[in-house]
């Protein structure tokens, strides 16, 4: 079993938690991911990594509330424990000193965008990010976020802040020169960010969730086609060229499940 | 005379009901058939079943138990050399090992040993069963990677020499591929964990979510403290056939859709989290026992029409024949004879119709089989709804890539000494499908017996 050591509301369906968990703790880098259940008939659940403390022996996870799983999750307290907790699994981002890089993290991922970040920064990069949400509210870490980064930009989809959307990543590319681009968030959102890189031929890591089951290479469910070839996301990646993934395959290949997430979704709303 | 009569037969579950459940398909023998059959051993004096046994299991002796009505004695006979009987008694390919040395074979039906092994294994879980844990008294640890079949065995016999056993299995549960793999219908999984919980009694620790290669590095094992490494990590990375269309939605490896459904209890969604998807028509692509098990599975989870698709013939079937009569039974159709060429979806991605091409049988090629070859325009259509990839698994890579100086082959399986299973490093030995590529129960047993002689020697010799 896995304790909960400290739980933080960061927004009303988005939530942090650090885990007590040593020797992933010792292990765990950014780009990562575990998997855990917290009951006998649970399914497996992926979640990147937003952080490790080896002397704590804690990681950290950040996760929104979208599904019956994820609620579950979410409801549990400090000291509360975690059955099932696997770890670290995928390969870590590669950590090098690019020059400048520009990060760009939405939603719940700004967790995982953060725990780049910091790794970027010590390898001595010059770090430009960019923090998105679908609104205000949904907004997390962007103080965290910004005490890292040497620049920040705060944008959302519904434009309630100064920046409203992607496009205005165009003009900082147009504007600026970067070594290298990192995106890590909603499928859309890497797919666009990788879309607007193409065009300057600048190198794009994206950080891929497809659908998986467990998460060391043995169904194949998380599989993705990537500059022609079929690989496993959770072996071979997680991160990937964003230049050579098929965006088109992968977004369906997410929605496999839509209909069974609301069976369980309207269940567990009926009970709670 | 005994011998002459036909075998006595296992009460099954009729194939139009057993279509709609998960329960077991064979109902094992009550003590009255268990007798009579164990009435037709001749006892042989220099008996030829035990030559066909990977573990060398005293047949005639325990069959003799049987027919004593002592039980109790006879599963204790099994277990001096078979940790799992209740699992080989189900899934071992009893017709091309034991059975088929019976002498009582050459006129008549040989002795049905491993019906007769499981009426005893469940005899005893259903009596209570006897272990005692006489680990770590010998002050030696060793670590075992991977809790299936190869793992459970080397744990197992560990264990009873006197050795500290700790097991690193990097799934949820233990079992290996008795629990993701081989259906309920088929292996209960209540069945393996009895068996688990048999080997647990005897002293082995288990160790879940311990994934080796990422949470520790074979050689951290060693610094540890542990004095030798067992790695059975199975041949869990599936094979897919490269063919154009095959990530569409609604495609499966056989490892994914059975690890939803026997691992994750799909069948049960929404009362199990774990969703599948199967839609009206299934195509299995592949003739081995996992494309049966995947057959038989859909069939039960609602599929209305289930094809098995195999480049080759009904002779060439490389499962075993009872699954084969058990899937026919069901009302699965195979097309013999047909390949998949390409996978063709809708406007969502999601796979809707599979073009095959028919083959014919030319010379026989390395494996002894004859080669199946294209037949040039004969491709066709088949609308289907969900299709199942079920040819072959090769071992996963972790361990592999992060265990430097670890000699593998080019299908990635490690390359053992076969006499005592040691690797390329001391003291680290293999067996089971890792080094196999996938194979059976039964053989990955028999490896991990070798191994598990060969490390107790080595850890006994070794100066601490």
């Amino acid at each position: 079993m896995y304790r909960i050591v400290k739980k933080r509301t960061l927004t009303p369906n988005t939530k942090l938690f650090e885990v007590e968990a040593p020797i992933i703790a010792k292990k765990a880098k950014p780009g990562q991911f575990v998997i855990l259940r917290i009951h006998e008939r649970g399914e497996r659940i992926p979640i990147t990594l937003a952080g490790n403390d080896p002397e704590k022996g804690t990681v950290t996870i950040v996760l929104a509330e979208v599904g019956k799983s994820s609620k579950q999750i979410g409801n549990l307290e400090e000291g509360d424990e975690i059955l099932d907790f696997l770890g670290p699994l995928g390969n870590p981002l590669k950590v090098e000193n690019y020059g400048t890089v520009l990060s760009v993290g939405g939603g719940v991922f700004v967790g995982a965008l953060l725990y780049q970040i910091k790794a970027l920064k010590e390898a001595g990069n010059k770090v430009v990010a960019v923090v998105g949400a679908r609104n205000r509210e949904q907004l997390i870490l962007v103080d965290e976020v910004g005490a890292e980064a040497d620049e920040l930009y705060v944008t959302t989809d519904d434009g309630t802040l100064d920046l409203k959307g992607l496009d205005f990543i165009e003009g900082l590319l147009e504007e600026r020169k970067f070594d290298h681009v990192f995106t890590i968030g909603p499928t859309v959102m890497q797919r666009n960010v990788s879309e607007m890189t193409r065009k300057y031929g600048l190198p794009t890591t994206v950080n891929l969730f497809p659908i998986m089951v467990d998460g060391m290479g043995m169904c194949g469910a998380c599989r993705v086609t990537v500059g022609g070839e079929t690989k496993f996301a959770c072996v071979d990646g997680p991160d990937f060229d964003g230049h050579k993934v098929d965006f088109d395959e992968l977004t369906s290949r997410m929605r496999v499940y839509t209909t069974q997430e609301k069976i369980s979704m309207v269940l567990h709303d009926k009970v709670v | 005379m005994a011998a002459r009569k036909p075998q006595v037969e296992m009460p099954k579950q009729a194939p139009e009901d057993r279509i709609h459940n998960f329960e077991e398909v064979a109902k094992g023998y009550t003590e009255e058939m268990a007798v009579e059959e164990a009435l037709r051993c001749l006892t042989c004096p220099n008996p030829q079943c035990v030559k066909g046994c990977p573990v060398d299991i005293d047949i005639p002796a325990f069959i003799a138990l049987i027919k004593e009505k002592r039980f109790g004695e006879a599963i204790e006979k099994v277990k001096e050399k078979n940790a799992l009987p209740a699992i080989c008694g189900r899934v071992c390919p009893q017709e091309n090992q034991c059975q088929k040395f019976c002498v009582l074979g050459i006129r008549w039906e040989p002795v049905a040993i491993g019906r007769l092994e499981r009426f005893v294994a469940d005899w005893e879980l259903e009596n209570g069963v006897e272990a005692s844990s006489k680990s770590g008294h010998t002050g030696r640890r060793v670590a075992v990677v991977g809790s299936g079949p190869a793992g459970l065995t080397v744990a197992a016999e560990l264990a009873k020499l006197g050795h500290e056993v700790e097991i690193f299995e990097a799934l949820h549960t233990a079992g290996g591929v008795l629990m993701y793999g081989i259906p309920q219908f088929r292996l209960p999984k209540e069945i393996v964990q009895a068996e688990v919980e048999y080997v647990r009694k005897l002293g082995v620790k288990i160790r879940l979510d311990s994934m080796i290669g990422k949470l520790y590095t074979i050689s951290e094992l060693f610094t540890d403290g542990f004095d030798a490494v067992f790695i059975g990590s199975g041949a869990g990375l599936p094979n897919f056939l490269g063919l154009p269309g095959e990530n569409l939605s609604g495609i499966y490896s056989a490892n994914e859709f059975l690890i939803r459904t026997n691992l994750m209890k799909a069948y049960r969604f929404p009362e199990y989290d774990t969703p599948i998807n199967v839609g009206r028509v299934v195509a299995v692509i592949g003739g081995g026992n996992v494309a049966m098990d995947s057959a038989r599975s859909a069939l039960r989870l609602g599929a209305e029409k289930v094809y098995i698709v195999y480049r080759r013939g009904r002779e060439e079937l490389p499962a075993r024949l009872e699954e084969v009569e058990n899937a026919e039974e069901e009302g699965i159709e195979f097309l013999f004879l047909n390949n998949p060429v390409r996978f063709i979806g809708d406007e969502h991605n999601q796979v809707k119709q599979m073009e095959v091409i028919r083959m014919e049988l030319g010379e026989p090629d390395q494996s002894g089989r004859r080669r199946p070859i294209p037949m040039e325009g004969s491709e066709y259509r088949i609308e289907v709804d969900n299709v199942v990839i079920a040819i072959g698994q090769t071992p996963n890579p972790i361990i592999q890539m992060t265990t430097p100086g670890l000699k593998t082959t080019r299908w990635n399986t490690i390359t053992v000494d076969e006499e005592t299973m040691r690797t390329s490093l001391e003291g680290v030995y293999a067996g089971g499908d890792v080094v196999s590529g996938a194979a059976t129960v039964i053989s990955a047993m028999g490896a991990g017996k070798i191994a598990a002689k060969a490390i107790h020697e080595y850890i006994m010799n070794k100066k601490k």
